[in-house]
């Protein structure tokens, strides 16, 4: 049982980055456009290089 | 010289800081926001972003197509208007929105709010249903108890921030002792972790705290998705009150100077150009022209205007600048007037019971008593409290509304979001189950069934030469008639005759002269001829008897079509209009209504809806002008087109975003679907509680029984709703 002391500890840490990284999704305002962005890929417009 | 100065700033961002002429401000870039009811595609997307990119002093757009809208960061003198053509070249019907009331919806700090609490129920009730699942498959003694109490550790300050809108909510009831779906809903979070933390410190078997989080969980997701709506709902009145963007020109010792129409007071003269409504209520010092007030009264021939005539804010000015000193300002416009007797149609509205309002009157005290009675059943046929309060915990687990509170929800953002993608907005939040229950439609015909701009009608009858010359003379006004009778006789052909020094008097027509012969287009006394009724212009050729170009107006896109298919689907369709009995007769018959009324007052328009209403018909009305409002708000449910005037938008539900009115018919069966899921949705609910509750009460409902059946019932609620795409 002794592994139970490191696979607890991982799987609440584990929780806290997907966490962390939902609540930093959603503060840069990716869930904004859900639609646009689902069409954006499918666009030629920026494929070679990033949009300044 | 900012020219100059550019390079040098951008080699040293420092410098941007350092002010470079101190005495004047630096312009601020503008933001504006346009509304752009016809995208849909990503080809949309690159268009309008490239379209509007490739326009002078725009800097930056960025087409949202979640939202239909754009955004746009653009140099200081770059207006909305330059570029609604730009886009209307490309192909794109564009509206322009008030990008200030918009930047207040846009941090929406109340729905990242919920979606952080959700997230945190979310995270925390998977990380305990790891541990729980370890209970449930085996985990006993001191294993089990350790994993109760690290679920306690993360379950209590996880719900004591992610539930705190319920406690809340409760709270407020409470004091004002009153019951309301959040009561249950506290009461059955809190004694589940109550009963839970006393059996862990007691290393008894059952924990709930899972069952507490997901319950979280699913009630926040539901709560989320109705939030979701009704910001969507919220956020589309403010849009549609920034459709008119309010700005009126001021003359200020001979200066023009644009002023929001806020700031216009009483006694101020104020320029409207032609093509332009007037902002406030007022009367012509200067200028003549012909004014268009069918907004206001459904008529479509326009009235002469001259000094003296008094004005109504909301009417168009048609042909030359008017000059006129403003009466009555904001709140005391006619315009506004009108709301008074809105909020007497909508009195009778908010009557209306909603389907999830309805459930959760029979809901609350029903679990309330449920759970009370099996409690003091246990308490007297065991004796022991902590059994009797585990049992009480699990049927208000169980009968959580988990599944109750996502079934409208879930429903609705799914009908919204297919609405909208055909183009049309909903406001209300009950709007789509009234819109369910319509059986008879009332349309309005200026502006809703009707595009509001003429056609020629008779150009067979006119001769060539005739036509030739007006021809001429029409291509130098403006006037929408002249345009009008521009496009139709270029359509068939046309050359303009030769006919010199045309000249345009506001308010009167054209005139000119051709083979030394005076020849008007106009008005029909001006040019000696006598009016029939319909809308037309004269012309007159020297002495010869003039010739009369008659039009109708022409129908809006989709009109045939929606009133057919409303028909076929067994709805009672009616015309009711403040036009003349000729023009609604002869609309009438083209769309096949037998049922119509010309020549209505606002008022008549209210009372027949009201007429209607008190034999039990269910209304919809679809109107655009002022003298809809009242009906618009006394009917079940109305909707109004984007173009209609404010007072109209704001008393009806459902606002079409583009100019086709086919999505009506469609809405209505979306509607009607919307509903039965609905109603499936609380059968599902209730079958899932008919068979886990009599579970609960005998005491065999283990908190594996209770996750497993809270779960199923709102993932199936959730399905069914999807099923509407």
């Amino acid at each position: 049982m002794e592994v139970l002391s490191y696979l607890i500890p991982i799987s609440l840490i584990l929780g806290a980055v997907g966490l962390l990284a939902f609540v930093y999704t959603v503060r840069s305002n990716q869930y904004d456009d859900p639609e646009g962005d689902a069409r954006r890929i499918l666009s030629n417009d920026w494929d070679d290089r990033p949009k300044p | 010289m900012t020219a100059q100065l550019r390079p040098s700033l951008a080699a040293c961002p420092a410098c941007v800081a350092a002010p470079v002429e101190p005495a004047k401000p630096v312009p601020e870039d503008v933001q504006i926001a346009l509304s752009l009811p016809g995208i849909h595609c990503s080809a949309c997307i690159s268009t309008v972003e490239r379209a509007l990119q490739a326009h002078q002093g725009v800097e930056d757009a960025r087409v949202n197509l979640t939202l239909k809208r754009a955004l746009i960061k653009a140099a200081p003198d770059v207006r909305a208007a330059d570029l609604i053509p730009v886009l209307e070249r490309a192909g794109y019907e564009a509206h322009e929105l008030d990008a200030g009331a918009l930047s207040a919806t846009q941090t929406d700090r109340a729905g990242r709010d919920l979606l952080m609490r959700l997230a945190v129920a979310g995270f925390a009730s998977m990380n305990v249903m790891l541990l729980s699942v370890s209970v449930w498959s085996g985990a006993s003694d001191a294993t089990r108890d350790m994993f109760h109490w690290i679920s306690a550790a993360i379950a209590m300050p996880a719900i004591a921030f992610s539930a705190q809108p319920f406690f809340i909510s409760a709270w407020s009831a409470l004091k004002v002792k009153r019951l309301n779906m959040d009561v249950p809903i506290v009461l059955a979070i809190v004694l589940a972790l109550v009963t839970s933390l006393w059996e862990t410190s007691l290393s008894g078997e059952h924990a709930y705290f899972d069952a507490a989080l997901t319950l979280t969980f699913f009630l926040l997701a539901g709560r989320y998705l109705d939030y979701r709506t009704r910001a969507v709902a919220r956020s589309a009145a403010e849009e549609l009150a920034a459709l008119e963007v309010p700005r009126a020109i001021r003359l200020e010792d001979g200066r023009e100077t644009e002023v929001p129409v806020a700031q216009l007071a009483v006694g101020d003269l104020i320029l409207v150009r032609p093509g332009g409504r007037m902002p406030v209520d007022g009367e012509i010092v200067e200028g003549r022209s012909e004014l268009d007030r069918s907004l206001l009264t459904g008529e479509t021939l326009p009235v002469f205007a001259e000094p003296g005539l008094a004005v109504s804010a909301g009417e168009v000015n048609l042909t030359g600048p008017l000059v006129i000193r403003a009466s009555a300002v904001g709140q005391e416009t006619s315009l506004h007037r009108m709301a008074d007797l809105v909020a007497i149609a909508e009195s009778g509205r908010s009557r209306y019971t909603s389907l999830a309002d309805s459930a959760a009157k029979l809901y609350a005290p029903g679990v309330h008593i449920l759970s009370a009675l099996s409690f003091l059943g246990w308490l007297v046929y065991s004796g022991d409290v902590r059994t009797a309060l585990n049992i009480a915990a699990a049927v208000l687990i169980i009968t959580c509304p988990c599944a109750l509170g996502l079934a409208v929800p879930a429903v609705t953002t799914a009908a919204s979001g297919r609405l909208f993608k055909k183009g049309m907005l909903i406001k209300h939040a009950t709007a789509l189950e009234r819109l369910a229950e319509v059986d008879t439609v009332v349309f309005d015909k200026t502006g809703t069934l009707t595009a509001g701009t003429p056609e020629l009608i008779n150009l067979d009858d006119i001769a060539g030469e005739d036509l030739s010359i007006a021809l001429a003379l029409a291509q130098a006004s403006s006037h929408p008639l002249s345009v009008s009778l521009t496009r139709a006789a270029r359509a068939v052909g046309a050359e303009p005759a030769a006919v010199e020094d045309v000249s345009e008097v506001p308010g009167y027509g054209t005139e000119g002269v051709w083979q030394g012969k005076r020849v008007r287009l106009g008005r029909a006394a001006w040019v000696g001829a006598t009016h029939g009724g319909q809308t037309s212009a004269w012309l007159a050729v020297g002495d010869q008897a003039p010739v009369g170009f008659l039009f109708t107006d022409a129908l809006r896109p989709g009109a045939e079509e929606t009133v057919a298919a409303l028909k076929a689907s067994g709805k009672q369709v009616m015309l009711i209009s403040g036009d003349t009995t000729g023009a609604v007769e002869a609309l009438a018959n083209r769309l096949g209504i037998a049922n119509w009324m010309a020549e209505a007052l606002p008022q008549d328009k209210v009372a027949r809806v009201q007429a209607l209403a008190g034999q039990g018909k269910r209304i919809l009305m679809v109107g655009d002008g002022l003298n809809d409002t009242a009906a618009l708000a006394a009917a079940h449910v109305s909707i109004s087109p984007a173009s209609a005037l404010d007072a109209a938008r704001v008393a009806s539900d459902i606002v079409l975003l583009g100019t086709d009115l086919s999505p009506i018919a469609g809405a209505c069966d979306t509607a009607k679907k919307a509903t039965r899921r609905i109603r499936e949705n609380f059968q599902i609910a209730t079958v899932y509680n008919v068979i886990a509750v009599p579970l609960a009460v005998v005491g065999l409902c283990s908190p594996l029984i209770a996750a497993l059946a809270m779960s199923t019932s709102s993932i199936t609620v959730s399905l069914n709703a999807l099923r509407l795409r």
